[in-house]
């Protein structure tokens, strides 16, 4: 038991630390994606090729000047940016790291938890980020704080339902929850983005709006909002509010490629003859790599696409995705009905 | 309707693909991939300078003639000439002994040009009858006080160990314009002087 409380602790240290380093060099990425980008160079003086910038951004943060409005509901104004930081390390709880091995005689899943309603967790947690943006723009009494925490809220409300309804599809075809178990049908399988393409370009789209990223970036947006609901937060506040943005599209990034790109799985892994924790290191660094991949989409993506206008955002969330996410139910549906699936 | 140019804006219906967004998404999305290989168009500056062109108006310099005496003998046609009113100087008297320091019997004692109030025009350059002031390639420095910006004789006055190449800027073509110019802008000054 002991042994069993000492790994995950361990698995749960590593994943703390292994969301704050992406998210830290993920500001760093972004900053030399954009640059080289718009044909520029990008941060390169702190450290060789900037690799330092990440540190001296923080040290910036902390040691700035805090500033709380008199205004602002004190306990609500800390509030908020805790909660964004809080819900946003959450959800990377129930993510498989690498397959489970055989390690000194007992069992080791790289997962810090396998709850077996994984997908209802990570929906619930992210659902609850979007409260830290609200009573963060609230409590801010200010308004194009306001103004941005309604947006961010109802954004949330309008893509979660599509993003819902393009995992109930995957849900249909895998018959379980479970995160672990839904990557583990994908080993020696196609990935679950063959079966579920439609489903996956909705659960995409609804990503980029559910980690309020460009061209879903309303709730913070600089030119219309002054910074949104962010506008009064300075110092480590803002830091976290900021910091909160990417360990959930780091987050957002593993729930994808697990969900549709086979997780940790390698390509023909059978074949590789690599078992134990050789196998589990590789996996894990395909996952990684996975990963990236995705945090580098959804940069390429805020890099090259301009915001959506608001009553676009809501039109295309009501009228488009949830109308495809329902069409996309059916076709799953009918396409295992005709299989036999479901008798 | 006179160039021919002008074109009727036609708002039609979008087709389908145009509808669906996510073709244009995707040209856009390798438009930006492209750019990433290309060479970055800025420069790490302090360490790495782009070419200025040869006539870039920037710091001016008071210089020396070969022998390393000063060519300014305060006429003031600089002042007078400025539109921005940077330029003051003192005139005073050279004495014996002197030769060596300045070329003329005049010269300037105090010369200060204020870089805040300057628009590197380049018109004392173009007034000065006696070929001392210049406008160089170099920046003016930012300073954090206002002060710092009124420079005098000792940063404008050409050092001898680190001469500066105006060559570039008293090119024939120059030199023939500033010849056939300068009758004519004395005179335009002395006329507005005496209206006064």
């Amino acid at each position: 038991m002991v042994t069993y409380i000492l790994i995950k602790l361990i698995l749960v240290l590593f994943v703390f630390l292994l969301a704050l380093t992406v998210a830290a060099y993920s500001t760093y990425g972004e900053r030399k994606v954009s640059a080289w980008m718009q044909d520029r160079i990008g941060p390169d003086r702190a450290g060789p090729y900037g690799l330092l910038q990440p540190l001296a951004d923080g040290i910036k943060m902390f040691t700035k000047e805090e500033l709380i409005p008199s205004s602002s509901s004190k306990y609500l104004f800390i509030l908020g940016p805790s909660l964004a930081m809080l819900t946003a390390l959450m959800a990377g709880v129930v993510i498989p790291w690498a397959g489970p091995i055989e390690l000194f005689g007992q069992q080791v899943s790289f997962q810090v938890s396998d709850i077996n309603i994984g997908i209802l967790y990570i929906f619930s947690v992210v659902s609850i980020g979007v409260y830290g943006i609200m009573i963060g723009g609230w409590a801010s009494n200010n308004k194009y704080s306001l103004l941005g925490a309604l947006r961010a809220s109802s954004q949330m409300i309008s893509y979660e339902i599509a993003m819902g309804l393009a995992i109930v599809a995957l849900v249909m075809k895998s018959g379980t929850l479970s995160l672990a178990e839904i990557v583990a049908q994908q080993e020696g399988n196609w990935m679950n983005v063959v079966y579920q393409p439609l489903g996956f370009l909705i659960f995409l789209i609804c990503a980029f709006a559910e980690t309020n990223r460009a061209p879903f970036d309303l709730p913070e947006c600089e030119t219309e909002l002054i910074g949104g609901y962010h506008t009064e937060y300075s110092s480590m506040k803002l830091g976290l509010f900021l910091f909160a943005e990417y360990i959930n599209m780091f987050v957002s990034s593993a729930v994808i490629s697990s969900l549709y790109f086979g997780g940790y799985n390698l390509p023909f892994q059978e074949y590789w003859g690599l078992t134990g924790p050789w196998l589990a290191a590789l996996q894990f660094g395909f996952f990684f790599l996975k990963i990236v991949f995705f945090i580098f989409l959804f940069m390429w993506v805020r890099w090259t696409i301009p915001r959506f206008r608001y009553d676009q955002l809501l039109h295309l969330g009501w009228k488009i995705l949830l109308p495809l996410a329902i069409f996309n139910i059916i076709v799953t549906g009918l396409v295992m009905w005709a299989n036999g699936y479901l008798s | 309707m006179l160039t021919n140019r002008s074109k009727s804006v036609v708002k039609k219906e979008m087709s389908l693909v145009e509808k669906l967004y996510l073709p244009a998404i995707l040209s856009g999305m390798a438009i930006t991939f492209k750019h990433i290989f290309k060479k970055p168009a800025t420069v790490r500056y302090p360490e790495e300078k782009r070419e200025m062109a040869p006539i870039y108006r920037g710091h001016h310099v008071l210089k020396r003639d070969d022998s390393g005496a000063e060519r300014c003998t305060a006429c003031g046609l600089c002042a007078v000439a400025c539109p921005a009113e940077a330029i003051t100087m003192d005139a005073a008297e050279r004495k014996p002994g002197e030769e060596h320091l300045y070329r003329e019997e005049k010269y300037a004692a105090k010369y200060e040009i204020n870089m805040l109030r300057c628009i590197f025009c380049g018109l004392c350059e173009e007034a000065c009858p006696k070929e001392a002031i210049f406008l160089t390639d170099t920046l003016v420095n930012p300073e954090v006080a206002r002060d710092a910006f009124i420079y005098g004789k000792d940063k404008l006055v050409e050092r001898m160990d680190h001469r500066i190449d105006v060559s570039k800027r008293q090119t024939a073509d120059v030199a023939m314009f500033k010849h056939s110019e300068m009758d004519a802008k004395h005179n335009k000054v002395y006329k507005d002087k005496t209206k006064q």
